[in-house]
């Protein structure tokens, strides 16, 4: 499903070019371990600064959280495509993590909350790059 | 006459932790007259009703509701951001600039309000010591004043918070209307995340964790139009007075399933317009004074892209223990409910938040099928809120002062005695509350 195409900045730039290579890493903090989503200039439970965030790599395994069906969205550039779901995904190495999906795949409003997924990475349009997206699995 | 920038409210201002005991300046600071605007649906782009105009008509009813002077009033609090699109890059329409005194913003008097906007076109306030901004919407003015004049910054204070509808399709420009996203959209827009999106995840968590469904949602958002009818000041009251029926709601399209039309407020164009001051000056005032009994704030740290449902329902528990707390009172002390709705399916939450009348969550909907109405022993949202009278964030405020001063008209609650209210919003992942109430404690 087309989608907008996210422009990365100073902090966004490894996770979106992790994308690009297929690749699902999350922010982390050295300190003390803790998952940063989206990715931001200091840690949230310890303070810790860029110095002590690094970039891991994720299985790229979850659960689908929770959902929504839109039929009447702001954002342009989805409206031809409406309805379509938009899931929340857990992220397997944590499940407080939790990421949009449209779920390709996935007939709207017929969301299998709790079933497992896997990412893959779909190209936006507009420049090429390439998001993160969650298929049901199994 | 005040000199200088505006200043934002410091963060000290706002009560944001449980176990800060009871507000320092519980029932020292009183409502003591109301001001709105006429409504519209949008902007007809004429100077006479433009954000500045109706700011000032807004500002001089508040003033003559209260039986106050220009000159008697000393500070000015503002709520300076609108809720819809910013007027600027389009050019300040000359007929405006023939009629107004402009300052360097663009948007200012058009799609937002300064302090200094207010004062350049209304000379008759002549004795402004203090502004100061409180951004967000109404809810976040109001504490400023309250804690301002509580603090003895003002004596006498004018809120004001101002709202505007351009036209076109609201919500879809800048961001949501380009090609590309930046900043924190890159991370929402990039799915259509974007609007009551996140109601309709909550909702869907919760008929999952609590059972009942959509469906339920009709009695209250039903009495919500049918109350905000009776509000005169009102968008539907004054534009649209036609009632909302069941079937109407169970038939409405959907926005993003299950949130369908009538879960969401209808933008919209009105100004509105309070006069604060200390308890002992309201004694001797026009109308009967509705003292502020405390503040708090709710502005929850969350891990993930949304707050969750569990997160929210700590956050509105918290919010409601910290309400009490500041207030001196219980979840029995409350009159009526009058919680924020805009969107209407998380409503239920904040109800459940406060424990009213002994309500705990998962609860909510089953009490919305029993008499809920301005007539019965356990009114919710009497104010129709912005389900009812539109996109404003500000009727449950003008409804509290109203039905405590028992001057709601035909809203006017009659099997309980309105001694005792609680308002606010925009909702527990973000915003500021009030208690009111009859007495100052």
């Amino acid at each position: 499903m087309p989608k907008p195409s996210p422009v990365p900045d100073e902090i966004s730039k490894p996770y979106w070019d992790a994308c690009n290579e297929d690749r699902l890493v999350m922010q982390a903090c050295k300190a003390c371990g803790l998952l940063l989503y989206p990715p931001r200039a200091a840690c949230d439970q310890c303070d810790s600064g860029e110095d002590d965030l690094e970039w891991r790599e994720m299985s790229g395994r979850g659960r689908i959280h929770g959902y929504g069906v839109m039929y009447d969205c702001r954002v342009r550039a989805l409206q031809g495509d409406q309805p379509f779901n938009i899931a929340l995904v857990e992220l397997e190495e944590d499940p407080e993590i939790m990421m949009y999906s449209h779920l390709p795949g996935t007939p709207v409003d017929q969301v299998p909350v709790g079933a497992a997924v896997q990412v893959e990475f779909e190209v936006t349009p507009t420049t090429g790059q390439k998001v993160p997206e969650w298929r049901v699995v199994g | 006459m005040t000199t200088g920038p505006t200043q934002t409210a410091p963060r000290s201002f706002y009560r944001s932790q449980e176990g800060l005991g009871v507000w320092e300046h519980r029932g020292k600071v009183a409502a003591v007259g109301i001001g709105h605007s006429p409504t519209s649906r949008r902007w007809d782009e004429t100077p006479e009703t433009s954000l500045g105009a109706w700011s000032i008509v807004a500002l001089r009813n508040a003033m003559e509701d209260a039986g106050v002077s220009p000159d008697q009033v000393d500070g000015l609090v503002i709520s300076p951001e609108s809720l819809g699109e910013p007027w600027s890059p389009r050019p300040v329409p000359e007929d405006f600039a023939n009629m107004f005194q402009l300052t360097d913003n663009p948007n200012d008097g058009l799609s937002q309000m300064s302090s200094e906007w207010v004062l350049k076109n209304m000379p008759e306030l002549t004795n402004i010591q203090f502004t100061m901004y409180g951004p967000g919407c109404m809810s976040n003015a109001i504490c400023v004043a309250a804690q301002a004049i509580g603090e003895g910054l003002t004596q006498t204070c004018l809120v004001l918070t101002a709202r505007n509808n351009l036209s076109g399709r609201y919500g879809q420009y800048g961001a949501a209307a380009a090609d590309t996203v930046t900043g924190g959209a890159q991370w929402t827009n990039t799915w259509g995340a974007v609007g009551p999106y996140y109601p309709a995840y909550w909702f869907n968590k919760y008929t999952e964790k609590y059972g009942g469904n959509h469906d339920m949602m009709a009695p209250f958002v039903v009495n919500s139009k049918r109350n905000g009818l009776l509000f005169p000041e009102g968008f539907f009251a004054q534009n649209r007075p036609e009632p909302l029926t069941v079937e109407d709601y169970l038939s409405a399209r959907w926005i993003v399933k299950p949130v369908n039309l009538y879960d969401c407020d209808i933008p919209m164009c009105v100004t509105v317009a309070y006069l604060f001051t200390t308890a002992e000056r309201a004694k001797d005032m026009k109308q009967k004074p509705v003292y502020i009994l405390s503040h708090a704030e709710s502005r929850p740290r969350y891990r993930g892209i949304e707050q969750t449902l569990d997160e929210v329902e700590e956050s509105a528990a918290s919010l409601g223990r910290r309400l009490y707390e500041g207030a001196g009172i219980t979840a029995s002390d409350l009159s009526f409910e009058n919680m924020y709705d805009g969107y209407t399916l998380f409503h239920q939450i904040m109800l459940e938040g406060l424990r009213y009348r002994g309500v705990q969550p998962g609860e909510a909907l089953d009490f919305y099928q029993t008499d809920i109405s301005i007539e019965g022993p356990n009114p919710v949202s009497p104010s129709g809120g912005n389900a009812g009278s539109g996109r404003t964030r500000i009727w449950m405020h003008t409804d509290c002062i109203q039905q405590i001063q028992e001057r709601a008209g035909a809203r006017q609650v009659t099997a309980v005695k309105p001694e005792i209210g609680v308002s606010g919003g925009p909702h527990p992942r973000g915003g500021d509350f009030m208690v009111w109430g009859s007495t100052p404690g």
